[in-house]
Order: C-alpha cells, then structure tokens, then sequence
C-alpha cells in the first residue's frame, strides 16, 4: 500500500487514479481507411474521403490493427472477447468530421486483465503492486485543430483521423502519482515488446486521461475528474499531484468537486476546466450500422499467441536465473524491447565468436553492455539504436578478451577506436598491437627472471609476507609490457612461488 | 414519456439545430404523437430476445493492412478532399476560432 | 420510326446491339423528353444531357468495333440524387448539399456505367430519402404523370424514390435507380404503376450513396416490367469491398432464369395484412393476385407474421436513430452549406447551418432519433425496437419454412394527393405499414403494377422473398405481370 498522503488542514487525504491510455496502434493504414498513419505529413495529405466524412463512405476494419489490439490483450493476460462490436460515440467538435467516434463501448475487444509494477522504495513504492485493467476497446483517433495561425479561425487538419487507438483502461487501482507513472512505463515497455504501439509519447502515440479523485481514508470514492491527453510520464505525476491538491483544497475550503474534463498545463503544471468540451456528456452510445458484429475465430486467436514475444518480466526472470545476471543488470537490459534486442544479439556473437556457451560469457557481456558501451554511447551522445559498434563487432571484440587474446584494458581501447572508426576489433589490435603474451614459455621466462633479480622478497614471501604476490605480478607485466595474460601470469607465479 | 418544451430544446441543442421558439413549440405535440405511437412496442414482451446486430446474418469482414490499395479509400488526395469546402486554406479546412 | 422512350431497357438493349438504332438516338429521344417535362414534373433536379449522349456515342462507337456492349449497353438511366455521381452535383435533395460535387463515384452507379449505361440526370427524391410522397425535396416537388379520372389535382409520385418513379411512369427514362430504406422503391413503384424491386439487403453496394438509415437502406431498379428489373439489378449488384454489410456472393443470372411457371412454389399471405379499414379496391386486388398465382402454378397458404402491428414503430425508432448519428456531418466544415452569423463559435455555426440546411421532416426525424438514443431512454426505446426486429424477423423466417414467397399490397392506398398528408406525419408514415417489415428483416421486396383504381390510378401488389432469392420474388413477380396485362399509362398532360 502506498504512503502517499496529501496533508490538509483538515487531516490526510488519500489519492484515487484510474488511468485511461490511449496508444495508437502501429499500423501501416488506419484503422477504417487506406490512408496512411506515418507522423508528420502535410496537412491533410493522409485522408480517405471517409476520413473527411465524405457522404456515403464507409468503414471497413483493418485486421492488423485488430491483431495487435488481441496480442496486447493476451500481453496483460486479459480476457480476450471472441465476439465484440463496433459502437458509435456521438458529439460535435471540428476534430471529429463524422460527427461520431467509432469505439467499442458494449462489447470491447479485450477484457479484464492486468500488469505488475515493481517495487521501488526510493520512490515509495514498497512492494510489486497488481494494476488491474478494466478493459481494452479498440477506436479511431480525432484530428488536430491549429488555434494560432489565423486571427479568427482555427485550422482542421484531418491526418489524424481515423488512426487506429486502443484505450486501455485501467482499475482505479493507482494511489500515488509514483504508481501512476510506474503504470505508464510499465504499459509503454509492454506495448513496445509487443510491437502495437511505438510508444512516442512526444508525438502523441501514447496519452493518459487521468481520473483523479480524493478522499479521507476509510471513506467512500469522491467525485472524480478527467485531465485529458497527458503525454509524458512526468506530466502524468505533475498532473496527479496537482489535481489532487486543487480538490483538496476545494473541499477543505468547503466546495464540491465537479465531475468535469480539465486540460493539463505543462508549462504551469497545473490543470484547467476544459470549456469546449462541456456539454458533450450524453454521447448516444449505439452499435454502429455500417459494421457488423466482429467474431474471432480460434486459428487467428492461435497466430496472435504465437507471435507473441518473450514479455519485460519473463525476460528479466530469464536473465536473472539462466543467464546469472544480477537482478540490477537483468532490470537494465530488459527496460527497454530495443535494449534487450541488441544484448541478445551481442550475447550469440559473443558466444560465436569465442566458441562458449551463451551463458558463460552473459555475465561478461552484460557488464561490457552496461558499464563500457554505453557509457561511451553516452559520451558520444549517441543512443544504441545508432551505436557504430554493432552487436556483430562487440561480440567479435568481447570474445578477444574472453580467449585472453588481448587483456580487459586493452579492449577498452579497442572498444574507443572502434568507436571511432568503425574498423574490426582484430584489425585494430594488430594495428595497434594490443594482443597480449598467452605462450607459458615466454611468461616463465620474465618470471624467471623476476624471481630472480627479487630474491630477498621470494624469501619475504616465503616467510610469510603474502601480500607481495602482487608485486611479483606488476614486475612481471611491467616487464611484458602490460601484455602478459594476467591469469596466466597468475598461475605461474602461484606454482613457482609454491 | 412525453417531452416538453425544455426537453425538446435539449434534443435540438445536441442535435445542433437551432430552434426558434415559435418552433420548439410547433415541434413538442408532434414529437409526442409520434413518441406516443413508437411506445407501444412496450406492450412486446421480450425478455428472451436478442436486439438484432445483423439483419442479414453475416460476420465482420477485415481488410489487409496496405496503404492506398484502392485510391477510392486510400489517402494522398488533398485536392479532392478540400475541393467542396466552403473555407480552405493553406491546406486546412478553415473553421470559426475554437477555444479549448 | 417507333418513338424509342417507350421502350424498355431489355428492348433498347437489344435493338442497339441489333441496330434497329443507335444508342444515340435513344439518348436523344429522352433526353428530349426530360427537358419536354422538367417544368411541369420536376422529376430531374439536375439533367446532364451530354453525359448520356457520351455514353451513348462510346457504346455505339463499341458496336462499330464489335466489341461486348455489356448488361445496360446504350441504355439511359435516371440517378436517384441520393448516388455520389464524380463532379456532378450530389444533394439528397437537400439544402445542406447544395452544390456539392463528389470527387468519387458510388459503387452502384460505377457499375451501371460499366455496363454501358448513360446518365439522363440526378432526379429528385425527398430530402435525405426521408418521405413517402416526395414533398420534403428542398428542390419542390415532384410531380405525379398519373391524374385522377376527371381531375386536375397533382399527386404525389410517392416516395422517396418519387423522381426515379415518376421518370419512369412518364417515358423520361426507361429505367431509374431507387433506394429503399422503408418502402421508397415499392411504394413509388405502386403509385406510378412502375416495377421496382429492392434486393436482399447488402446485394448492391452502399458505398458512395448518401447513407439515411445504414441497416435499412438498400439500392435497386425501378423500371417498366420485370425483366428490365432483373437486367438492371445484375448490373447493380455485386460484392463490394468497400462496404463491410456487402454479400460476399456472386450475382446470379436473374434474367435469363426468369420464370413465370411457379409450379411447385408455394405462396404465403399474411393473415396480419388485412387490417381493418382496409381500402376495398387493394383487398380485391390482393384477392385478384391470389389467383394469378394459383393460375401461375403455385399452392396459396394461409401465413402468420404476428409482429406485423408493431413493424412500423419499431421502423420509426431505428431508422430515426441511425439517421440522427448518420447526419452528424453535415456540419459546414468540409462541403456543403455552411452558415456563419456574426459573432458565432464553432457550436453556433454547426447549429445554424443545420437548422438552415435541413428541411423539417429531415430535423423531425434527428430530433426522434437523438432522443431514443440519449441517455435514460436508449434501453426502452432503440434496445426494445431492435429487440422487435429480431421477433419481426424471426417470423419472416418461420413463415419461410412453409412458403417461398409472401404477396401482400404494396401500399393501403392508391396516390394520394400532394398536400394530403403532409400536416400529420403520423399519417404519412402509415402509408408504409406494407413494405416497412421486410426491410426491417432485409429481405427482397418487389412490387408490380397489378390495376388500376376507381380514379383509374395504379394499384401494386407487393412479393416478399426469402434473404438471397431475388429469383423467386422475380419469377412471381414477373407471373404476376403477365396476367395483370398492366398497360396502362398516365395521359401525356405536361
Ligand atoms: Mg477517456
Ligand atoms: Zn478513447
């Protein structure tokens, strides 16, 4: 349970948060038409004369957009519903040429289902919670009005019309605008794995509605608000705590909460009454005549399943107990669909290259991944996605450290210039002739020849002053040359030394 | 049920069509005549039966996810698009300034 | 020379694939017959003379290569004004689409004009389809052809098809598209002593037609007999991808399976049909048409449709409703009219555009339809009606286990004068109680002129058929013609 509580003058209040999101499905076509979904085309350029609501047009589903609506249902382990249907949502607004929105109101496509978000303690958030979400319907998206280009008009562009949207609505289950936006990034990792939604927030692929409502502990739901299209994580929890704390004050002031659409502010971070859409509240919700009842049969049902990915938390499991990753490593690589892409890659070329089992060099790529890449992805102010250094390269790189062919400083190096370069790990340790000494025969020799010229401290170390054994190993490499195989160097030294 | 001018003037309102009084008036008594008549459907018992979904029994058709397919219902046709507004401008329909 | 607009479409098809005369000779002839009429029947709201002649002179042009001249080659038809037609003003005869020029072209009048048919012009019709005498058309009336015995009064075409009727009725065309939501095909079609069959719901495509009520309406032929029906709704059917309701099936040979032996079938009459207060002429002619049938071969059974009486207000909920929803985006922001007073917002604007593009039946209807779907009374009013749907339904579906067609009027009454009903709609919606059923349960519907009044006007008897077999209602219908020898025809007073 969280601890999140608003001090008021009256006492505590808690928080209630259902979130509705709205991700627009990844699709080629809209949801109705063959228009085009790409972002940021000129204006009006990706519409069907349906999009526009030309007379006698008509709607016929595109079957991708219901396929990922199913797939993410079967993300979240929802019911999903073999029979659904296609409503209409009626009210005026110049973003909305038909006059209705198609939606699912009756008979959504997607049930009862769920997610996890994790424990966090820093961010009060004590233990893994359950977030129970109520439904997922399938709709099409609005237009976009442009308020600033004209002294007196607004302008309607309708490329956006008709775009395919799931909304997923969530349980008012969240306490905390921490939960909330845990849920959010939760449910953005989830879509992004499954591949339904890109997860753009900046550009409007993913929005929350926000319901807040407060209450003094123990007592019943308080009337609840909606701030509509919130798209960032961050404005989430603004808008949360802001709206929480406005109603607090509302009511400690003696005034009641009115059930109305607000509109968030982010660069106030605040929340305003939304005046336009005020009077639209008796929608006229009936089953759209021009689409027929959709029925799932089960081969299709069967391909969503089985094109379904390994999801964030079964992966990070994975990691964890297979491939040995500590559960800070596993949580890293798993966050993001990409990120992890990229590991697997590194960790097969990796054990390719250096003839292992995947999960004996994980520990060693991860770490390299990690504490080495992207440290200097970050320095380039690169992201992975445009990494110079390809999986295929830091494997080859990885597996010349594993075989002891040049030591772990020395790939660092090579790590640097093939960063710069783009050229082959071998290529650049012969050029630069970082390959390290692994031949017993030459590494006794210097030791042979370092015991000797220290004679008094193998007496030392031989009478007990152990600590020495790391001097005769600096000597040692510092005569090789730094190239000298550390682990070899080691286990002759241990033998002689006895 | 039967509406009264009120009622009939919120009908209009989310309907937007403006109504004068004099027609709000003229339009409650056949509003009712007609609502009046439609409610004997009351009298059908139907507590075991489906609303109807299909008239002709027949399930959703879907359609591959493929741009511009058909150009009848596919995009890129700004021209045809805009060619009946009665304000276009800069590639935008143009509409009395909205505030949000 | 025979004067070529009286010929039908089967006879103007074969003549010019003959060359008895050339396609645009045919052209000619009507066209000259619908500018002749304009004034005095206004059937046409827009006649495009050029575009039948431009079909006329490609079709000929194709005989002259000796190429397929297809199903309707050479022939010209009227375009009921509720078809998108490309950059030829499409309105639904209302104010709100005034002007409006499609950049498409709807499914249905493609089809025609690739089977080789030419446009005569978009007839008028009641606004947005919603009227049965054709009084509601923000473009005036049309005008009846047919006159009582002994008067001058004007009739009313019927409705809504009511232009695609009275074209027909007066040579203007041999031929005219309809849509049939309520009765729009069947009831004008009996008025003028027309035929007209509306086929299973999602035979002919609604893509491009200006949608009133989507699970209602449905497109067909209106012509002067059964076999011009038949030639004319192959070419107007088919399955189209663009409409989600579209039957996937393929279109049968209508025409050339015509048959008027019905030996073996047996037909229904609906005991619920005969109300009380029934006009004598119609129950002698339904009487008349029992008999036609059993001449034709047929067994004649008694039927039950027990949800009869309750068709039409169930009609009067869903059609309103999905009209209300359907004519949400006549809004002045994208095409069509668009009225702007000082000072208003965007709401303000919607408003006054609506109440200044829609005519009152148009607004009537939106204002029932909001009202049955807003919040508190959806469940009693849309819910119980389409739960009545599925009774009336249901019982077509019973009655369909023992018979293969049903025969009923089309209409309780002869034409009625124009300006008779119009001050109680109540009134006007009754005029459907005969067709209004079947289109309730999308089944085939066609009616056929079958006599005429004690006025002398035409009388129609209505054939209902099982979901799919167009055949079957055909084939009675055409029984039906051949011995009811309807040659009657209006006057030539215009
Ligand atoms: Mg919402
Ligand atoms: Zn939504």
């Amino acid at each position: 349970m969280s601890t999140y509580r608003i001090q008021g003058a009256t006492g505590e209040w808690e928080v209630v948060i259902g979130l509705e999101v709205h991700a627009q499905v990844s699709s080629q076509a809209k949801l109705f038409s063959g228009a085009a979904t790409e972002f940021g085309a000129e204006p009006n350029t990706q519409v069907a004369l349906i999009d526009a609501a030309m007379p006698g047009m008509l709607p016929v589903p595109n079957k991708e957009c219901i396929r990922q609506a199913v797939r993410t249902g079967m993300a979240i382990n929802a019911q999903i519903n073999k029979y659904s249907r296609f409503d209409r949502k009626n009210y005026f607004y110049a973003d909305l040429p038909q006059g209705y929105q198609i939606s699912q109101l009756y008979h959504p496509i997607v049930g009862e289902g769920q997610l996890v978000i994790e424990a966090d303690e820093k961010a009060g958030i004590p233990e893994d919670k359950v977030i129970g979400i109520e439904r997922i319907h399938v709709e099409q998206d609005a237009g976009k009005l442009m308020h600033d280009q004209h002294p007196t008009m607004s302008y309607v562009d309708l490329n956006r019309v008709g775009v395919a949207l799931m909304e997923i609505v969530s349980r008012p289950d969240m306490t905390s605008p921490a939960e909330a936006g845990a849920y959010v990034s939760k449910l953005r990792q989830i879509l992004r794995y499954v591949g339904s939604c890109d997860g753009n927030m900046d550009q409007g692929s993913m929005r929350a509605d926000v319901n807040v409502s407060v209450r003094k502990p123990g007592e019943e739901l308080g009337t609840r608000t909606e701030t509509k299209n919130v798209n960032s994580v961050r404005f989430v929890m603004q808008a949360i705590e802001h709206e929480a704390m406005r109603q607090v004050d509302v009511l400690e002031a003696g005034g009641k909460i009115v059930q109305e659409t607000r509109l968030f502010d982010p660069n106030t971070g605040s929340t305003r009454s939304m005046r336009s859409k005020e009077d639209a509240h008796d929608y006229r919700y009936f089953p759209d005549p021009d689409l027929l009842p959709l029925i799932l049969e089960d081969d299709f049902l069967e391909d969503c399943r089985n094109s379904l990915p390994e999801l964030p938390d079964a992966k990070k499991a994975r990691y964890e107990n297979e491939l040995g990753l500590s559960a800070y490593n596993a949580q890293v690589l798993t966050a993001d669909v990409d990120t992890a892409k990229w590991f697997e890659r590194l960790l097969a070329e990796t054990a390719k290259a250096s003839g292992k089992a995947p999960a004996e060099v994980s520990k060693q790529a991860a770490n390299w991944l990690i504490s080495e890449l992207f440290g200097a992805l970050n320095k380039l102010g690169t992201s992975l996605e445009e990494s110079p250094v390809t999986p295929e390269k830091g494997g080859d790189l990885l597996a010349l450290i594993a075989k002891g062919t040049i030591s772990g400083s020395a790939g660092k190096q090579v790590l640097e210039i093939m960063l710069d370069t783009g050229d082959e790990a071998e290529t650049i340790v012969e050029r630069e002739g970082l390959k390290q000494e692994s031949d017993t025969g030459a590494i006794e020799a210097e030791i042979d020849k370092v015991l000797e010229a220290n004679a008094d401290k193998v007496e030392q170390y031989k009478g007990g002053k152990v600590a020495l054994f790391g001097f005769f190993v600096g000597q040692t490499m510092k005569a090789m040359k730094g190239k000298g195989n550390p682990q070899v160097v080691n286990e002759i030294l241990k033998a002689k030394l006895g | 049920m039967s509406v009264d001018t009120a009622t009939v003037a919120k009908i209009a309102s989310l309907a937007r069509i403006k109504v004068t009084e004099g027609e709000l008036e003229a339009m409650v008594p056949e509003l009712n005549g007609i609502l009046n008549w439609v409610e004997q459907l009351g009298e059908v018992d139907t507590s075991n039966v489906e609303p109807m979904t299909a008239v002709i029994p027949n399930t959703l058709r879907l359609r591959e996810d493929v741009v511009d397919a058909d150009p009848l219902t596919g995009g890129g046709k700004r021209e045809e698009v805009l060619a009946n507004a009665p304000v276009a401008e800069h590639g935008f329909f143009g509409v009395p300034k909205v505030i949000e | 020379m025979t004067d070529l607009t009286e010929l039908g479409v089967a006879q103007i098809r074969d003549g010019v694939k003959a060359g008895d005369f050339t396609a645009v000779e045919v052209a000619e002839a009507f066209n000259a017959n619908v500018a002749a009429a304009q004034e005095a029947l206004n059937a046409f709201i827009v006649a495009t003379p050029e575009m039948a002649l431009d079909a006329a002179k490609a079709t000929d042009a194709k005989r002259a290569k000796g190429e397929d001249l297809g199903k309707m080659g050479g022939v010209p038809i009227g375009m009921k004004d509720l078809f998108a037609t490309f950059d030829v003003q499409t309105t639904a005869a209302s104010h709100i689409l005034e002007g409006f020029k499609p950049q498409y072209e709807s499914t249905v009048s493609q089809n025609l004009w690739n089977a080789g048919a030419g446009m005569l012009g978009k007839l008028n019709l009641d606004q947005f389809a919603m009227g049965s005498s054709n009084e509601t058309s923000y473009f005036g009336n049309v005008i009846s052809p047919w006159r009582k015995a002994g008067s001058n009064a004007q009739l009313a075409p019927g409705g809504s098809s009511g232009g695609s009727s009275a074209a027909v009725a007066a040579r203007l065309a041999p031929a005219a598209t309809g849509t049939d939501t309520g009765g729009s095909i069947r009831q004008p079609a009996a008025f003028t002593g027309t035929t007209g069959i509306k086929p299973t719901y999602g035979r002919c495509s609604r893509w491009g037609v200006v949608a009133f009520a989507s699970s209602l309406d449905q497109a067909g032929p209106m012509a002067r007999d059964t076999r011009d029906c038949a030639i004319m709704l192959e070419a107007m059917a088919g399955f189209d991808p663009k409409d989600a309701t579209s039957l996937d099936m393929p279109v049968p040979n209508w025409e050339e399976l015509l048959s008027a032996d019905l030996s073996g079938k047996t037909v229904g009459i609906p005991r619920e049909y005969r109300m009380d207060g029934m006009d004598a002429e119609i129950v002698a002619l339904w009487d008349q048409g029992v008999a036609w049938l059993k001449d034709a071969g047929a067994k004649v059974i008694d039927i039950s449709l027990p949800h009869t009486k309750y068709a039409l207000p169930t009609y009067y909920i869903i059609a309103p409703a999905e009209a209300s929803s359907n004519l949400a985006r006549y809004d002045g922001v994208r095409y069509g009219l668009r009225d702007l007073p000082e000072g208003a917002n965007l709401q303000d604007m919607y408003a006054a555009t609506r109440a200044a593009g829609f005519g009152d039946e148009v607004k009537r209807r939106i204002l029932i339809g909001t009202y049955v779907l807003s919040a508190g009374f959806y469940d009693a009013y849309y819910t119980q009606a389409q739960k009545v749907r599925t009774l009336i339904s249901q019982d077509f579906q019973k009655a369909f286990e023992e018979c293969d067609v049903i025969l009923a009027p089309t209409t309780p009454t002869p034409a009625f004068a124009l300006g008779e009903n119009v001050d109680d709609p109540l009134s006007m919606y009754l005029n459907d109680v005969f067709s209004v059923p079947a289109s309730l349960a999308g089944l085939p519907a066609m009616s056929v002129p079958a006599g005429l009044s004690k006025d002398g006007l035409p009388l129609g008897l209505q054939i209902i058929g099982k979901a799919f077999d167009e055949q079957g209602v055909l084939n009675a219908g055409l029984a039906l013609e051949q011995r009811a020898q309807f040659t009657a025809k209006p006057e030539k007073w215009w």
